[in-house]
């Protein structure tokens, strides 16, 4: 092991280099440049055996993994924003032809406006497509999830492409201690990739991706989504694997202060990390509040979910995403239907939006937000419709509804 | 096509892993016009059988002999490529 200095960006591209995929397809986007460059300058240093295919765009990015993947290479690639946008079409056909590509993703916001910053709405509207998501807090993070996506991906009850997420800039650009694992130690980790069907295995012909109608398509959707379940109960293995040799252990979610939290946030990614800083704050002032990090997105981590507020009155859930005319954000449905039917059906959740475009969530804010739920908790008035968090003109906006007495 | 399986007994993705496994789907109902071989007029030239997308032109020792209505999907391309002298074949509405 050694310590290093690295950008997000960096500490993945080092997972990369480490993993030593068979071939890598990319094609550039901020804040993705980075991570990508770093990797190709270790191509060409023969640092890795990769075979780095430069794409003309992130549909033939993908396109190219899949073809690799198929053949039966261990393939990678990685994007951000329009890039995964741009994926689209590609994305699904890796879920359902069962490639277990890992694909980093910088997460950053998407046109229009056009924006390089980051915020989650990228990977949320690809949270439905097939792929495992795993949201990283911090650079060391986002080095370990690569290493252990591989595994995930390359379970053969799971075999399911997964994306490992940074926040674009706040974690792809920002330099921080990362503790590296010795190469070797890495090697054995991910060990051999042996599929059982590949496309150059001309002994053994196969085709994949063909016509399936009426009378199959259906079960084979119905087994890709009994491979997430699988991937919702295998993950905490790998995981556990992965704490015997780095030390660092990982979970589906991370409770902090949470044993006797009346308040807890919810979150995802950097701002976990904002979170935890704020709560040991306000436990310095006598407040029960906690944060809860969701790290593994899709599968949804449920059964984690409802156990860790189960002691809670009050909860916030924070989306860094708008789910466009829907009754709240994407976690905060996630969370909501979660907890739909059980005892804790009537938990009052107030849902935030924030950092939208890379607006930056300071601790002011988040000090904002639980004395906010303090409130709610002791009014029990639970806002209906999602509160958005550092926009200006909100608390004007809110003033006014409230002089017209209209109920939000 | 035999029994349908269940969706736990199917290869992973969707990988069809048995070559050849095409002659299993019948796909003769797709059919609206069928090929119907006047053999007096035919002289084994074959041309149908290279044309042919769906191997559903029979032939023994050098002869055509008939097609496989199980698979033929009634294209109509061994008519079309068929030689204009001897036009053996004809596409007749089915079920007439």
């Amino acid at each position: 092991m050694k310590v290093m200095a690295l950008t997000g960006n960096e500490a993945v591209a080092e997972a990369m280099r480490q993993i030593n995929p068979d071939v890598v397809a990319a094609y550039p986007i901020t804040p993705q440049t980075e991570l990508m460059h770093r990797f190709t300058e270790f191509v060409a240093d023969g640092l890795v055996d990769t075979e780095m295919v430069l794409v003309e765009s992130e549909h033939s990015a993908l396109s190219a993994t899949v073809g690799a993947s198929a053949a039966g290479a261990r393939a990678m690639t990685a994007t951000s924003s329009q890039g995964l946008a741009l994926m689209w079409e590609i994305l699904y056909i890796a879920a359902g032809l069962r490639l277990p590509i890992v694909m980093p993703v910088v997460n950053r916001a998407l046109s229009a406006p056009i924006n390089i910053h980051g915020d989650h709405s990228d990977t949320m509207g690809a949270r439905d497509s097939g792929w495992i998501q795993i949201f990283s807090e911090n650079a060391q993070e986002a080095y370990d999830n690569t290493i252990i996506a591989v595994r995930i991906a390359e379970h053969p009850d799971i075999l399911l492409p997964v994306m490992v997420t940074m926040d674009g800039f706040i974690i792809s650009h920002t330099m921080e201690r990362v503790e590296v694992l010795d190469d070797d130690v890495v090697k054995n980790f991910i060990g051999e990739y042996n599929p059982k069907y590949k496309l150059l295995d001309v002994k053994n012909p196969v085709t994949m991706g063909p016509l399936d109608l009426q009378d199959y398509y259906f079960e084979h959707k119905r087994a890709q989504a009994e491979a997430m379940e699988n991937a919702y109960k295998l993950i905490k293995e790998i995981d556990e694997e992965y704490y015997k040799i780095s030390g660092r252990r990982y979970s589906y979610v991370e409770p902090y202060e949470i044993d006797d939290a009346d308040i807890i946030l919810i979150s995802l990614g950097s701002t976990a990390g904002t979170i935890k800083d704020v709560v040991d704050e306000l436990r310095l002032k006598g407040l029960k509040v906690g944060g809860l990090k969701i790290r593994v997105y899709r599968p949804f981590p449920r059964d984690e979910i409802k156990e860790f507020l189960s002691n809670a009155s009050v909860v916030g859930v924070m989306d860094r995403a708008i789910a466009f005319g829907s009754p709240c954000g994407p976690v905060c449905l996630d969370v909501k239907a979660s907890l739909q039917g059980t005892s804790l059906s009537n938990l009052p959740i107030v849902n935030y939006i924030y950092g939208l475009g890379g607006r930056d969530i300071t601790p002011k804010d988040i000090i904002k937000i639980f004395n906010e739920l303090e409130k709610v908790r002791i009014s029990g008035e639970v806002p209906n419709l999602p509160r958005y968090v550092g926009v200006r003109g909100e608390e004007n906006y809110i003033e006014q509804k409230a002089k017209l007495k209209i109920k939000n | 096509m035999n029994e349908l399986k269940k969706w736990f007994e199917l290869p992973v993705g969707a990988v069809i892993d048995e070559p050849g496994n095409a002659i299993k789907y019948k796909t003769g109902s797709w059919r609206t016009f069928k090929p119907v071989l006047d053999k007096s007029k035919c002289n084994d030239c074959l041309i149908c059988w290279i044309y042919c997308p769906d191997n559903s032109i029979i032939v023994q020792d050098g002869k055509l002999i008939g097609f496989d209505y199980e698979h033929c999907k009634g294209c109509g391309i061994c008519a079309e490529v068929c030689p204009d002298k001897s036009k053996a074949i004809t596409m007749v509405l089915e079920h007439q």
